[in-house]
């Protein structure tokens, strides 16, 4: 978004220059004023988009808020205004609420920090275009291609604890002691999903860090190669600082992607899925099978501002981190 | 010389951490639940397709498939057409107006989907849109168009403004230059944004969960979804589900690799 945005910024500054009185003298590229003029018929071309987007997508969104204060049951002709008691019961009473609000942030903090820092190793690993590297890459990001639902199913039988790979492969090399029922195990059922997740999509994000580690002038590992820095401090002074943008994008999306890992928690813990599994997006489901429109929409509310505030959140700590580099 | 060993180590484990299970998977399609416990990692004794046989008969997997080829094969199509005018309009239209526009279409992106498909629910059922798969697509449009407009608009800023100068100087409409000089030009951009879309719209889950109750009309992430309960223990099954599921997606990228990492990691840059 960011990359994007600068550069469309960019352009629509040099358009702006060309019409400033300097530029018509002569100091800017000239170009007939008639061309610079939109042709009328070209407000014309968003108009279906608008359209579409307008009645199925915005309007929805602003209804969202207006069922949060009743206590809509999505068939019945009438309904009652309870105005921000939706809310208060989310805050203070809805314990299955907060339980997924604390699953979510344990496995978004897991996914996150586990598939920024193995996404960036394999980038860094991968980083040149041999043949061997290309093939690697292609394989590695092979998984984020699959559905939700086939990664889950997948999963199911590495995680199965009786016949299941995972237990199988640890039995083979003796090392029993650390089988684990994995999904079945409530206190850690959230994080073998996460390991599922990082599976899933690391692949996805060593791309975005690919590109970004090309982009670093070459001179600056040589010009510190000559300083006699290590690995790890080429990795630590140069690589890191200069990924800073790819990071950026890698976590801010990873984040959101953990919210958003629905069909992956249905996949692997049925639907509706068991309380240790229950993440927000499968709670707000839950509510609207139960035909709790009013209060699945307040939940939806919430839902959308905790992600504004982590992605928030998010946002300043990598750049106190980047100016603490 | 420990770096290099290292590096060696990481890459071939995670390597083994991908490809083992999709071998495994693979190979189980054609095993029996008993030949699978047995010997998870063995090749199969025979080719049996009996497994196809009951996933795509009896399953239903066979009408599912053929309900999402139609759903992608119509959604991803309309919403690349939609978009590429959206994007051609706001991409020409100078100064502040095709900026709104274009920020008003991709504030789309930080919107979660269950924060309004609940509304939406409701207005497609009062359309008559739930449990039909003209729904499906008009959804699917909906729901990722402001992605597409993203990542199209992004490419059409980086063509040269003279070559639209030139083309109005010729006297060509917008139409015809959207047609004649936008689209062909715009063909690699078209082709990862196709990507990006036929992955989203053919691995979609939520919307057909929520439109569609008629099993007749259910897509394939759903059917396989519901293979959960049915065949709860049943691994070469669900391995054959998720193997016909995927397949179209996998032969697309064999042969279209270059396309897949260019869009989705251009779907992926969205902050």
């Amino acid at each position: 978004m960011t990359l994007t945005s600068q550069r469309s910024r960019a352009a629509d500054q040099s358009a702006e220059t060309a019409r400033t009185p300097r530029a018509r003298i002569g100091l800017g590229p000239r170009r007939p004023a008639r061309v610079n003029r939109p042709h009328p018929a070209l407000f014309l071309f968003p108009v279906p988009a608008l359209v579409l987007y307008v009645v199925f997508f915005a309007i929805p969104t602003v209804e969202a808020v207006r069922y949060a204060v009743t206590d809509w049951d999505g068939f019945s002709a009438d309904y009652n205004d309870v105005g921000a008691s939706n809310f208060t019961t989310i805050a203070t009473a809805d314990s299955l609420f907060h339980n997924a609000l604390f699953n979510n942030i344990k496995f978004m903090l897991v996914v996150v920090v586990f598939q920024t820092l193995l996404s960036l190793m394999l980038a860094v690993f991968l980083v040149k275009n041999t043949k061997s590297s290309v093939f690697l890459r292609s394989v590695y990001f092979f998984p984020t291609i699959l559905s939700s639902v086939s990664v889950a199913f997948i999963w199911k039988f590495v995680y199965d604890p009786n016949y299941g790979l995972a237990n199988g492969v640890l039995g083979a090399v003796g090392l029993d002691g650390l089988k684990s029922a994995y999904l079945g195990d409530d206190n850690k059922a959230i994080y073998f999903v996460a390991a599922t997740q990082v599976w899933f999509h690391v692949g996805q994000m060593m791309v975005i860090y690919v590109a970004g580690l090309q982009q670093i002038p070459a001179e600056l590992y040589e010009s510190a190669e000559v300083d006699g820095a290590s690995r790890w401090q080429l990795f630590r002074h140069v690589t890191w600082p200069m990924v800073a943008p790819a990071t950026a994008i890698v976590i801010a999306y990873t984040t959101v992607q953990s919210f958003k890992a629905f069909d992956l928690i249905l996949g692997l813990g049925g639907n509706p899925p068991k309380p240790s599994l229950d993440i927000l997006s499968t709670r707000i489901y839950a509510g609207f099978a139960n035909s709790e429109f009013g209060y699945a929409a307040a939940e939806s509310i919430v839902f959308m501002l905790v992600i504004a505030l982590v992605t928030w959140l998010q946002r300043r700590a990598v750049r106190l981190s980047q100016g603490a580099a | 010389m420990t770096y290099s060993l290292t590096r060696r180590t990481v890459l071939f484990v995670y390597a083994l951490l991908v490809l083992v299970p999709l071998v495994v998977v693979v190979a189980g399609s054609f095993k029996t639940t008993q030949q699978l416990f047995a010997s998870p990692f063995g090749l199969p004794s025979s080719l049996d397709a009996g497994n196809y046989r009951t996933v795509l008969g009896e399953a239903g997997l066979g009408v599912a498939f053929r309900n999402s080829a139609i759903v992608t094969g119509c959604s991803v199509p309309l919403t690349l057409f939609i978009g590429s005018l959206a994007a051609y309009g706001i991409s020409r239209i100078p100064g502040w107006k095709g900026g709104l526009v274009y920020g008003f279409l991709i504030l789309g992106m930080a919107v979660p989907a269950q924060a309004n498909m609940i509304p939406q629910y409701v207005l497609f059922d009062l359309l008559g849109l739930t449990n039909s798969l003209a729904g499906l697509v008009l959804v699917n449009i909906v729901v990722t168009l402001p992605i597409a407009v993203f990542i199209m608009t992004g490419f059409l800023k980086t063509l040269p403004r003279e070559m639209f100068e030139a083309t109005a100087i010729d006297g060509s409409g917008p139409w015809r230059t959207y047609r004649s000089i936008v689209l062909p030009l715009s063909v690699p951009s078209l082709a990862a944004t196709a990507i990006f879309l036929f992955v989203m719209h053919w691995n979609d889950l939520l919307y057909p969960l929520l439109f569609i109750q008629e099993p007749g009309k259910q897509t394939l992430p759903v059917a396989l979804l519901s293979f959960q309960g049915e065949f709860l223990t049943d691994f070469p099954l669900l391995f054959t589900g998720v193997v016909v599921a995927s397949a179209p997606i996998v032969l697309a990228y064999v042969f279209l690799q270059r396309y897949f990492v260019a869009g989705i990691t251009a779907g992926s840059v969205k902050g």
